[in-house]
C-alpha cells in the first residue's frame, strides 16, 4: 500500500484537482449568484434578484440580442463558407496543401491579433474605405465599425475569417471518408457532379454539420477577446456580448453577485445548445452500436 | 479553370490581413497617416520592429513589448509542459491502467472543455488572492496547467485506448509497475499525440487573453493583454507602423509553430470534434 503511494498520488492528484476545481468553482459561482455580493463575496440570500436585474438591464438585453444575431449569422456563414471551400478543395486540385494552410492559418493567431487587424481594415478613417477614397471613389462608404446598427457585422466578418477554416477542415475530412462504393454506384446510375453532391455525398455530412454548428455556437457564446480588440463593445454598447457583460459586472462595476448571475446565464445558454447535442449523440451511438 | 480562380480569390482575401500587417510593420507612421493602412511601403521602415521590441510605450512604460513576450513565454512554456506531462500520465491511467472510478473522474475532467471561463473567474480570483499568486506569472501557470488538463487528458486518453490492453496485462504479469510501463511502453508510443498536445496547449495558452488581463496588471501582463493596452495608447497618437510590428512579433511564435507543425495542429483541432 505504502509502496504504491507514489502511483496513487500521480494518478489521483492531477485528476482530482481538475475535477474538484470544475465542480467546486461552478457550484461556488452559482452560489454567489444568489447572494448580495458586491465588491467582495458575502453570504446571504437574495433569491433570483441578481438574475432579474441582469435580465432587466439594457446591457444584457443588447448583449443577448447581439448573441442571437452574431451566433446565427456567424455559424451559418462560416458553415457555408467552410463547406464550399471543402467541396472546391475536394476536386483533386493542385496546391491543395498550400490552400488548406492559407484557410487555416487564422486559427493559429489570437483573437486579440485578429480583432486588432480587422479594426484597422474596417476603420473608415484608415482602412478599406480610406483606400477606396484615395483611389478617387470618394462617395464610397464602408463604416460599419462606427455604425451602431451594423457594427455587430464587423465581429461576424472577423469571426468568419478566423474560423471558417475549421469548418472546412472537418467537412473535408468528411468528404474524404465518403464510401467509394456509394460514389461508384451513383456514377453507374449516371449521376452528374451536381446531383452526386446533392443526393449522395452531402447527406452523409449531416453528423459533421451538426458537430461544426455546435462547436461554432460554443465559440460564439463565449466570444470575448475578439470584441475587446475589435470594437470593445462599441460604439456605445452596440456590440456588447454576454461575456463582456460578465466581465463588466465582475471587475469594472464590482457587482460580483450580478456578474455571477450573468455567468450562470451564459452557462445556461451554452447548455441549451450542448444538452440537445449530447442527447443526439447518445441516440446516434445507440442506433449504431458498432461505430 | 473556374475552380482555381475562385479558390485563389478566396485564398487571396484570407491572406489580406496578414499581408496588410506585414506591409504596415515596414511603413513609417507618417506614411500610414497620409494614406491608409493598406499600401506598399515607399521606404522600408525596418526600425519599427526595433521600436516595437524595446522602446515603444505601453501604459506609461517605454520598454517595448519585449517584457510581455517574455511573460507570455514564461507562462506558456511551463504550463504547456506540465499540462502535457500530467495529461499523458492521467490519460494512460484512465485508458490502460484502469482503476476504480476512472470513467467517472475522466467524464468530469473532460466537462472542463465546455465550462465557460466566466464560471471560473471569481473562484480563481479568490484562489490566487489567498495563495498570494495574484498578479504573478506563477498564478497563470497554475491556472493554465489545471484547466489544460481537460484537453490533454482527452487527447492522450483517446490516443492510448487504441493500444491493446493485453500489452499492459502482459507487462504487469512480468512484474512491471505503473511508472515502468509508462516509461518503457507508453512513452515510446506517444510522440505523435504529445506533439499534437504540445502544439494545442502552446497555441491556446499563448493566445489566451481573459485570464491574463484579469489576473495580471502592468509589467506582469502577457503579450495579448499588452497588445490591447497598446491599442488604447495608439488611439491617442497613431503609431500604426510600430503597432503592426508589435502585432507581428506577438503572433509570430504561434504562426511559426503552425507553419512547422501544421499537420499536428489540424489533428488537434479535429481530435476534439471527431471523437
Amino acid at each position: 500500500m505504502v509502496r504504491r503511494l507514489p502511483e496513487y498520488l500521480t494518478i489521483w492528484v492531477p485528476l482530482l484537482l481538475s475535477a474538484a476545481h470544475l465542480v467546486s468553482f461552478s457550484l461556488w459561482t452559482i452560489w454567489i449568484s444568489f447572494t448580495p455580493s458586491t465588491l467582495v463575496p458575502v453570504s446571504g440570500w437574495v433569491g433570483l434578484r441578481n438574475y432579474t436585474s441582469v435580465l432587466a438591464s439594457r446591457n444584457w438585453q443588447i448583449a443577448f440580442d447581439n448573441l442571437l444575431l452574431f451566433g446565427s449569422a456567424f455559424v451559418l456563414l462560416s458553415l457555408v463558407t467552410g463547406l464550399i471551400l471543402a467541396i472546391l478543395l475536394d476536386q483533386r486540385i493542385r496546391g491543395e496543401n498550400v490552400l488548406r494552410s492559407i484557410f487555416l492559418y487564422p486559427l493559429a493567431v489570437s483573437f486579440v491579433v485578429t480583432g486588432t487587424v480587422w479594426s484597422w481594415l474596417l476603420n473608415p478613417g484608415i482602412g478599406i474605405q480610406k483606400l477606396v477614397h484615395d483611389f478617387g471613389w470618394t462617395s464610397f462608404r464602408f463604416d460599419w465599425l462606427i455604425d451602431r446598427d451594423m457594427a455587430i457585422w464587423t465581429i461576424v466578418i472577423a469571426a468568419i475569417w478566423q474560423s471558417s477554416g475549421f469548418a472546412m477542415a472537418l467537412f473535408l475530412a468528411g468528404l474524404r471518408s465518403v464510401d467509394a462504393d456509394l460514389i461508384k454506384a451513383a456514377q453507374i446510375d449516371g449521376a452528374g457532379p451536381v446531383r452526386m453532391y446533392r443526393r449522395v455525398i452531402l447527406p452523409t455530412l449531416w453528423p459533421i454539420t451538426i458537430t461544426v454548428i455546435v462547436i461554432q455556437l460554443q465559440f460564439a457564446i463565449s466570444t470575448f477577446d475578439l470584441v475587446r480588440a475589435l470594437t470593445n463593445g462599441g460604439p456605445g454598447i452596440a456590440t456588447q456580448l454576454p461575456a463582456l457583460v460578465v466581465y463588466d459586472l465582475m471587475f469594472q462595476r464590482n457587482l460580483l453577485g450580478r456578474g455571477a448571475a450573468a455567468a450562470v446565464l451564459m452557462l445556461l445558454i451554452l447548455l441549451s445548445v450542448l444538452l440537445p447535442y449530447a442527447a443526439w449523440q447518445y441516440l446516434q451511438q445507440r442506433r449504431a452500436p458498432h461505430a | 479553370m473556374l475552380i482555381y480562380l475562385v479558390v485563389s480569390l478566396v485564398a487571396a482575401a484570407w491572406l489580406v490581413p496578414l499581408i496588410v500587417v506585414v506591409l504596415n510593420s515596414l511603413r513609417s507612421n507618417e506614411e500610414i497617416v497620409q494614406t491608409s493602412m493598406i499600401g506598399w511601403p515607399r521606404q522600408w521602415a525596418f526600425g519599427n520592429y526595433l521600436t516595437a521590441w524595446s522602446d515603444f510605450c505601453v501604459a506609461q512604460t517605454c520598454v517595448g513589448i519585449r517584457p510581455y513576450m517574455l511573460n507570455s513565454a514564461l507562462v506558456t512554456i511551463p504550463a504547456t509542459i506540465f499540462s502535457t506531462l500530467l495529461g499523458a500520465v492521467a490519460g494512460y491511467a484512465v485508458s490502460l491502467w484502469r482503476f476504480r472510478g476512472d470513467n467517472w473522474i475522466y467524464g468530469i475532467v473532460t466537462l472542463g472543455i465546455f465550462l465557460p471561463q466566466q464560471m471560473r473567474l471569481l473562484p480563481w480570483t479568490i484562489v490566487l488572492r489567498d495563495t498570494g499568486l495574484m498578479n504573478t506569472l506563477t498564478g497563470l501557470v497554475l491556472i493554465h496547467t489545471i484547466q489544460g488538463l481537460s484537453f490533454t487528458v482527452l487527447f492522450c486518453r483517446n490516443y492510448y485506448v487504441a493500444i491493446p490492453q493485453e500489452l499492459i496485462r502482459a507487462a504487469r504479469i512480468d512484474g512491471a509497475g505503473f511508472f515502468r510501463i509508462f516509461w518503457r511502453i507508453i512513452l515510446p508510443l506517444s510522440p505523435p499525440i504529445l506533439v499534437v498536445t504540445v502544439i494545442w496547449q502552446f497555441t491556446h495558452i499563448w493566445n489566451e487573453f481573459l485570464y491574463g488581463v484579469t489576473f495580471t496588471t502592468g509589467q506582469q501582463q502577457p503579450v495579448t493583454a499588452a497588445l490591447i493596452a497598446l491599442s488604447a495608447a495608439v488611439a491617442d497618437i497613431p503609431h500604426h507602423g510600430v503597432q503592426s510590428a508589435a502585432v507581428m512579433i506577438a503572433a509570430l511564435p504561434t504562426l511559426l509553430i503552425y507553419l512547422i507543425g501544421g499537420k499536428y495542429f489540424v489533428r488537434g483541432l479535429t481530435a476534439g470534434a471527431v471523437k
